[in-house]
């Protein structure tokens, strides 16, 4: 066991990482920051956290998994390695300040300081800029792990600076070992959500284990049988949206919940329920960010949508063209036949046209509802 | 005296038995206009009391008496007032007011044996009494209003029959009488949704001059684009809606299954001469392509509108 394992199919990375790691234990510098990239759900965050682990190891070779240290780092306990996880749309230029600040403190007790930001591409540009001084000339113990889809998603200046490890997508026969493994999945159950995930680990794990997801990912591609008449597209894309919306509560509420009574006792809530004076800021803070962090999980749930869409007619095209291979939806193969056999594929280039049209609207905010009812209607005339 | 000397008025609909109670006054008033109004709840009525109001008052002149709250009376006072009822005073009018449940029902019942006259209060829940209600609000106050117009007032004024009166009687007055959409919409342009609602209704209805002139209203009031686009999209989304449901779908089944009220629906099938799928589909393209523009802080929010509300109508037939 060590604490790699986690990485399922980044054989390179993982050499290249824990030579950095074997490097730093025996007494050397390992580069003082580190860009992570590859494309989501591929394992950038488990890569760095591994990374730091190895970094704190207190065994050899470093990285051994089950040492204290490797132990609490794992954990996100380790006193010395700080994960950065913005919860909003964006991470602003005060929290930036404030990271900047206890980054430039030298480690307590171990070898470095680890700085791990997660979704460092949120920062906003003020933010970005003020992390820059910090990661251009760090403190002699410091080390900052950045995480992005792709380098391109930070200032230049930055991502210059940093050492890049780049993550692939997993192949989904790496992918269905470790559901097999790890999950103890059956095989066959295991390869169909390793091909549905389409590189995507944690949905894989989360497409052969939780039948929740599964039904909604049924749901989901089912959507194509819905679209017989401008009327049931139109209902199809109210649903469609309700889901995600309920999905996105179901995560939510009770988060909210608990974080706002927490701060509420923190500002010294009385008995009654009544808050002292001057603490509505605070609670108004929390509550907009609560916001924010509810409206990214709506988008990244209707991404999620929109791309296990995209598979089944890039299936559907792959099928027109006879361009053979294996399919994403395998499950879907009777039904992706039909539909390849019904249609031409450059009306299957115009469906997918449209569901990259729709990514867009709703990146530009859109109201989701009216991004899936004229997707829905593209989708149905092709 | 022309009033009857015993009225009940029956329901707890608020605003209904205020009025209620107002006529009767206003009636008696109109006899005497002297009359004395006492206004009474059972708390008040200590033994002894409703004989001591009803007696010949010593200078003359009528009383209206009110009985708040009449469920509420008790056994004894139950007696009391059906004892008086036998044989009302000559310049009184008792006017007892309940709630309308089975409550003290042995009172209602006494009264009507009695001749007491009801006038029935009750609650209104339904869409279609509430376009009744806005209607007969109008013509009281002296306007005319159509159906459609009164569903614009409700859609911009909301289910609060007190708000609804008091927006019917300033129509009216504001108007001299003709209450129409552009009436509605200039005078609840507070209320957003109004004047989206007319811009989206006059776009699927292919009136592009009329389209724009609301849209520029709109605006200038002080409409957010974002809401106007909302309303668009609504508009257009009813047509999807409507139009695409099965032939033969009618009435309440149509409505559960279309989440839409039938007089929305009703009025959406009006709204389809001219449509067709395929120029729905465009119709909604142009509308999200409005509310990305207008998210996205375009440099002309009325531009995207206006193309938007233009594109809406040429893709009609
Ligand atoms: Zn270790």
């Amino acid at each position: 066991m060590s604490v790699w394992d986690d990485l399922v199919g980044q054989g390179p990375v993982v050499a290249q990482l824990s030579a950095a790691a074997q490097m730093s234990g025996a007494g050397g510098r390992p580069a003082h920051a580190w860009l992570f990239t590859g494309p989501p759900g591929a394992g950038r965050v488990t890569a760095a956290r591994a990374f730091a682990a190895a970094l704190q190891c207190l065994e050899t070779p470093r990285g051994c998994g089950h040492c204290a240290s490797c132990h609490q780092v794992l954990q996100g306990t380790h006193a010395d390695v700080e994960v950065v996880r913005p919860q909003g749309l964006s991470y602003g230029v005060k929290e930036a300040r404030g990271l900047v600040l206890r980054a430039s403190s030298a480690p307590t007790g171990s070898r470095w300081h680890i700085v791990l930001f997660e979704e460092a591409d949120r920062a906003t540009e003020g933010a970005a800029n003020a992390l820059l001084k910090s990661i251009e000339e760090p403190p002699a113990r410091t080390i900052w792990l950045l995480c992005t889809p792709s380098p391109e998603d930070l200032l230049v200046t930055i991502r210059s600076r940093c050492r890049p490890a780049m993550l692939q997508t997993p192949p989904a026969d790496a992918i269905a070992d470790m559901l097999v493994l790890r999950e103890g999945v059956d095989p066959e159950t295991a390869a169909v959500a390793a091909r549905a995930a389409q590189g995507h680990i944690d949905r894989a794990r989360r497409l052969a284990t939780d039948p929740q997801v599964r039904r909604t990912r049924d749901e989901v591609m089912g959507l194509p049988r819905r679209l017989t008449g401008v009327s049931p597209a139109v209902m199809a894309a109210e649903t469609l949206v309700k889901a995600a919306e309920a999905e996105q509560k179901a995560r939510t509420s009770e988060l909210d919940e608990a974080e706002t009574s927490a701060l509420r006792k923190a500002l010294g809530e009385s008995e009654k329920g009544r808050m002292p004076r001057g603490t509505a800021g605070a609670l108004k803070e929390l509550e907009e960010r609560q916001k924010s962090r509810a409206k990214r999980i709506m988008r990244d749930s209707l991404d999620r949508t929109l791309l296990d869409l995209a598979s089944y007619y890039r299936d559907v095209l792959a099928l027109q063209l006879g361009a053979g291979g294996e399919l994403v939806n395998v499950d879907l193969a009777p039904e992706l036949r039909t539909a390849a056999g019904a249609g031409r594929p450059e009306e299957t280039l115009r469906r997918l046209d449209a569901i990259m049209k729709c990514r867009e609207r709703i990146a530009a905010n859109v109201h989701p509802q009216l991004a899936f009812e004229e997707l829905n209607l593209a989708l149905r005339t092709g | 005296m022309s009033v009857e000397p015993i009225i009940l008025v029956i329901g707890d609909e608020e605003l209904l038995v205020e009025r209620a109670i107002g006529d009767v006054v206003a009636s008696v008033r109109a006899g005497d206009p002297e009359t004395e109004v006492i206004d009474l709840a059972p708390g008040g009525l200590e033994p002894g009391r409703l004989a001591e109001l009803t007696s010949p008052s010593l200078f003359g002149g009528s009383k209206v008496l009110v009985l708040r709250s009449a469920q509420d009376l008790g056994k004894d006072l139950t007696a009391q007032v059906l004892a008086y009822a036998k044989a009302p005073a000559d310049d009184v009018v008792l006017v007892a007011v309940h709630h309308g449940g089975a409550k003290g029902k042995a009172l209602v019942d006494g009264l009507v044996k009695l001749g007491g006259r009801k006038i029935a209060c009750p609650k209104v829940t339904k869409a279609g009494e509430r376009i009744d209600f806005v209607r007969a609000e109008i013509r009281r106050a002296g306007g005319k209003i159509s159906a459609d117009g009164a569903r614009s007032l409700l859609e911009a004024v909301g289910n609060d029959l007190r708000e609804l009166a008091a927006a019917c009687s300033q129509l009216v007055s504001d108007t001299g009488g003709k209450v129409d959409d552009a009436a509605i919409a200039r005078y609840y342009q507070g209320r957003a949704e109004v004047s989206g609602f007319t811009v989206a209704d006059k776009a699927i209805e292919g009136r592009l001059a009329e389209a724009l002139e609301q849209l520029r209203w709109a605006l200038a009031t002080g409409t957010p684009p974002v809401l106007i686009v909302s309303a668009l999209a609504q508009g257009v989304r009813g047509l999807a809606k409507v139009g695409g449901a099965p032939r033969g779908a009618r009435g309440a089944s149509l409505a559960k299954e279309l989440g839409m009220p039938p007089w929305k629906i009703e009025r959406v099938q009006r709204q389809l001469r001219g449509w067709t799928g395929d120029g729905v589909a465009r119709a909604l393209t142009a509308v999200a392509e409005a509310d990305a523009q207008v998210k996205g802080g375009a440099a002309d929010p009325a531009y995207a509108l206006e193309k938007a509300v233009s594109e809406i109508i040429a893709a009609r037939r």
